[in-house]
């Protein structure tokens, strides 16, 4: 039987093992992801990668491709709800996009571009949540985390250091790095890890950086993210 | 050695003695916690600081652990612990009277630990003593049947710092109130019996060929009998109780067929999470009959071919612990867990109880799973799922307490003559928890097939209103809809069965209800974790009397959204009892629509009321006109 299955109509090949969303990377078709990384262990948490396969949503970048799926992904259908995911993760936070150092690289105002976000939608919940500054080198503007937990399994997996975690419940929970003091400066992160690199918005920022680039001519500013993606992230 | 060094090293003593007794194994991060915190009051960071040296896993680890559960402290929280369940049944019974009491009594603001770290009050979800409520949990032990003078006299003990050991017993006396006994609740059994029933049943004919996998199978004495065993079960058609109502022989027939990688086992496991708001028929099923229950696990480890079995309880049973134990260890001495249960050589089988704390999402299998392997209780990608790929990566079976103790019986007597009550498609009993607006609240065994309408006969409630079968995740039913049954093909029930009666205002209930899904959401994906929280901001602004039909609207996308796009079942159904409610009692609702149009959420008046606090004025002066009424 052949490897393929289609998604919005394209045949799609794929390789057994292989999750959806894999497979539609390597065949050049975008599905909007945040939590999902090529180098990393899917997560399957902020379901922006919600495809339709034989008429029930799931997740992408969990479910395994099989011969002759039916997937839909860019309907207006889903793209709504992805919007209604993104605005609930803009709310969710404090997102001031102007006043942010990742504007322009980040994902998930590229990602909010991407579906048309207009609007936050939904009232604020303006959460109250530090800013970390102890490290020498790096910034953890708590503000913008969207808990995709790619820093924790870039630590973990990666780097070996499991510098961050997650913790608490619910709409509590944060993000938790790995000393007595809570502080990132108490910990072993180095600029070099890779967890320094995969924050998808502006949570892990270098320090003395800003602007090296400016506003204009970042990543998303140049094209939109379904054509960046290009490395399927 | 200074003070603090000498506490550290207390702790630190305390630590050592509870993770060697699990064995120093991090998979029981959970439970080392709970007991830590049982000996310390909370979990002070040097208790983190020495698991994390003699377990050897990351701070972060254990913090994400501890922070997941509402019962574990990483904050003192002083030396009596009391949440008061907030169930809506709790409430139509006065809890917060209660606690306001409590909380005058002992000159302590809710939410808020004591200045001298003696007490701190606040509440929790349903403790499941709907039938005897209202309730509450003293350093997790349950407490039922407050009344004003309970509360005053529990405010002297703790005044007196008197030991929770020597609090008058029949405070902490829970009553069973079995109503209606059938087949399960008036069994006539004796330990032992169903294992001995499944031994002796010889294989029917074609059966050998079904699977001989089991390493039991190839034992003398044993050859046929799980296979046997696994076909009465089928016979049977008994449906898991938990919920979903899976059927059982199929998921243990998945589990008995899959493969088993070397040097690992298959594991049973026991459901005792029991957190659906007004559900408390497990707690009474093994309160009553822990035998039967954990005979139902051995034979599912006969038929499966397992040789660990785990009960995981839910933290606000804690008080069973002990009793449950002590089962298990008569078990053990009569032969009936351990080596060569019942002198079948190779027959291998023990159980382990893990009791939880405070995260509902945990009676979720795969999360629960999670939860026994010491970590957060995160419901998992699936596939694969638990009957191949289960605890610590292991084929396991996950069933509910009640679907243990059928299994029990089943192997006893045989599955035709289970088949044989109840419905076409719903063999069996069904054990129902109905609390509310009755006379006689408690626990009735029905065959299927029963309507509510003869259930709220039975239990005696009048003038009824509603009923809300199974809890949150539910379904209500108005009054038209009393001659429905209970049964998978009409409404399937976990088991709660909660009445309201005419002076019930159904929004409440179901705002209840909303803010019970967006205070367990595991917090693990998106549209749960923040469209749980939308929709109580939205129904609370309903009760603030900001409501209009845009909310509404805004309620339904909300719906759309959980349903299609959460992880797990708490989001799927964390919008039904706000859209039944919309949908059966519409005037609840629309009396609160004080406004045709669009009224934005923020009240300014309201958001004045931390400042008026603070200067101590409430006189009218301190309060701002608002056009629709908001400062009421
Ligand atoms: C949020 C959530 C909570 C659940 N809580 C329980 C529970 O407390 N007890 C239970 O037996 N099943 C519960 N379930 C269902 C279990 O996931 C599972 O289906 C069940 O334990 C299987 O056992 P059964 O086949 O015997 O019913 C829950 C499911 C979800 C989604
Ligand atoms: S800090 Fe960044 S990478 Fe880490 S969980 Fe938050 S958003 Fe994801
Ligand atoms: S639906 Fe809710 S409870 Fe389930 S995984 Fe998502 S956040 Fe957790
Ligand atoms: S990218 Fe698939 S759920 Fe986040």
């Amino acid at each position: 039987m052949s490897h393929t299955f289609t998604l919005d109509g394209k045949t799609i090949p794929f390789t057994e093992g292989q999750t959806i969303i894999q497979a539609a990377s390597a065949a050049g078709v975008f599905i909007p992801h945040l939590c999902y990384h090529p180098e990393f262990k899917a997560h399957g948490s902020c379901k922006l990668c919600t495809v339709k396969v034989n008429g029930r949503q799931t997740a992408s970048c969990t479910m395994r491709a099989a011969a002759g799926m039916v997937v839909e992904s860019e309907t207006e259908e889903i793209n709504a709800e992805r919007r209604a995911l993104t605005q609930m993760l803009f709310v969710e936070g404090n997102h001031f996009c102007p006043s942010c150092e990742k504007s322009g690289n980040c994902q998930l105002q590229a990602t909010a571009y991407h579906l048309g976000m207009m609007s936050p939608h939904y009232d604020h919940f303006f959460p109250n949540r530090a800013v970390d500054a102890s490290h020498p080198e790096v910034l953890l503007d708590f503000n913008r985390c969207i808990l995709c937990s790619l820093c924790v399994r870039a630590s973990r997996d990666v780097d070996g250091k499991n510098v961050f975690g997650l913790s608490g419940r619910g709409i509590k929970t944060h993000l938790i790095v790995n000393a007595k003091s809570g502080q990132l400066a108490d910990t072993d992160f180095t600029l070099a890890d890779k967890a320094a690199q995969v924050c998808p918005v502006g949570v892990i920022l270098q320090k003395r950086q800003g602007f090296a680039v400016p506003i204009g001519a970042r990543k998303y500013d140049k094209a939109p993210i379904s054509e960046t993606a290009e490395e399927g992230r | 050695m200074g003070f603090n060094e000498l506490h550290a090293e207390a702790i630190a003593g305390v630590v050592d003695r509870v993770i060697n007794r699990y064995r120093r194994d991090p998979t029981c991060m959970l439970q080392i916690l709970r007991e830590v915190q049982e000996a310390c009051d909370w979990v002070p960071p040097e208790a983190i600081d020495r698991m994390q040296a003699v377990l050897g896993v990351p701070r972060t680890k254990i913090e994400g652990v501890a922070g997941f559960y509402s019962f574990i402290y990483t904050e003192p929280r002083g030396q009596y612990r009391v949440l008061f369940s907030d169930n809506i049944t709790d409430r139509m019974q006065g809890n917060r009277a209660m606690m306001e009491r409590l909380c005058n009594n002992l000159w302590v603001e809710r939410g808020k630990v004591s200045e001298d770290g003696l007490v701190s009050v606040g509440k929790t979800a349903c403790t499941g003593m709907s039938d005897q409520g209202p309730g509450m949990l003293v350093n997790n032990y349950a407490i039922a049947g407050l009344n004003e003078g309970r509360i005053d006299e529990i405010a002297e003990l703790i005044r007196n710092k008197v030991p929770l050991g020597e609090w008058p017993p029949a405070y902490f006396k829970i009553e069973d109130n079995i109503r209606r006994a059938d087949i399960l609740l008036q069994a006539d059994f004796k330990p032992g019996e169903a294992l001995l029933a499944a031994r002796a049943r010889t294989p029917s004919d074609g059966l050998n060929a079904s699977n001989m996998r089991s390493w039991r199978e190839g034992l003398p004495s044993g050859i046929g009998g799980p296979a046997a065993t696994l076909d009465e079960l089928k016979r049977a058609n008994l449906r898991g109780r938990g919920g979903a109502g899976f059927t059982t022989a199929m998921k243990w027939e998945a589990c008995r067929n899959a493969p088993l990688k070397a040097g690992l086992q298959r594991i049973v496991v026991c459901n005792a999470d029991e957190g659906e708001p007004g559900t408390f028929k497990d707690r009474v099923l093994l309160a009553k009959c822990p035998d039967l229950v954990f005979e139902g696990m051995t034979v599912a480890a006969y038929a499966v071919g397992a040789t660990r079995g785990f009960v995981y309880l839910r933290g606000e049973y804690r008080y069973l612990l002990d009793h449950l134990n002590a089962v298990l260890a008569h078990r053990r001495r009569e032969n009936l867990l351990g080596k060569d249960i019942c002198g079948l050589p190779g027959a291998d089988f023990d159980i382990e109880i893990h009791v939880g704390a405070g995260a509902y999402v945990c009676g979720e299998e795969s999360a629960l799973i999670e939860s026994l392997e010491g970590k957060r209780g995160t419901p998992r990608n699936r596939p694969p799922f638990p009957v191949t790929n289960g605890y610590l990566d292991q084929p396991t079976i996950v069933n509910n307490v009640e679907t243990f103790a059928a299994a029990a019986l089943i192997a006893l007597n045989g599955g035709d003559w289970y088949a044989a009550i109840g419905t076409k498609h719903s063999a069996g009993t069904k054990l129902l928890s109905v609390s509310g607006d009755c006379v006689r609240p408690g626990i009735y065994e029905y065959p299927f097939g029963v309507s509510i309408r003869q259930v709220l006969e039975d239990c005696g409630a009048t003038d009824t209103q509603a009923v809300q079968v199974s809890g949150p995740s539910g379904i209500c039913v108005a009054e038209n809809e009393f001659d429905r049954i209970i049964g998978f093909e009409d409404i399937p029930t976990a088991g709660a069965f909660t009445i309201f009666n005419k002076s019930r205002d159904m929004f409440e209930v179901a705002r209840n209800y909303v803010h019970f899904f967006q205070h367990e959401s595991c917090g693990f994906c998106t549209p749960c974790r923040v469209g749980t929280s939308l929709l109580k901001n939205l129904m609370d602004k309903l009760h603030y009397g900001s409501g209009s039909p845009y909310d509404f609207a805004e309620i339904e996308k909300l719906n759309q959204l959980l349903q299609s796009m959460s992880h797990c079942g708490l989001g799927h159904t964390a919008c039904n009892p706000v859209l039944d409610t919309i949908a059966k009692f519409r005037p609840a609702y629309e009396k609160r629509m004080m406004q045709q149009d669009f009224t934005p959420a923020f009240d300014l008046d309201r958001e004045l009321s931390s400042a008026r606090q603070m200067t101590g004025r409430d006189d009218a002066g301190a309060h701002l006109e608002t056009e629709h009424g908001g400062a009421a």
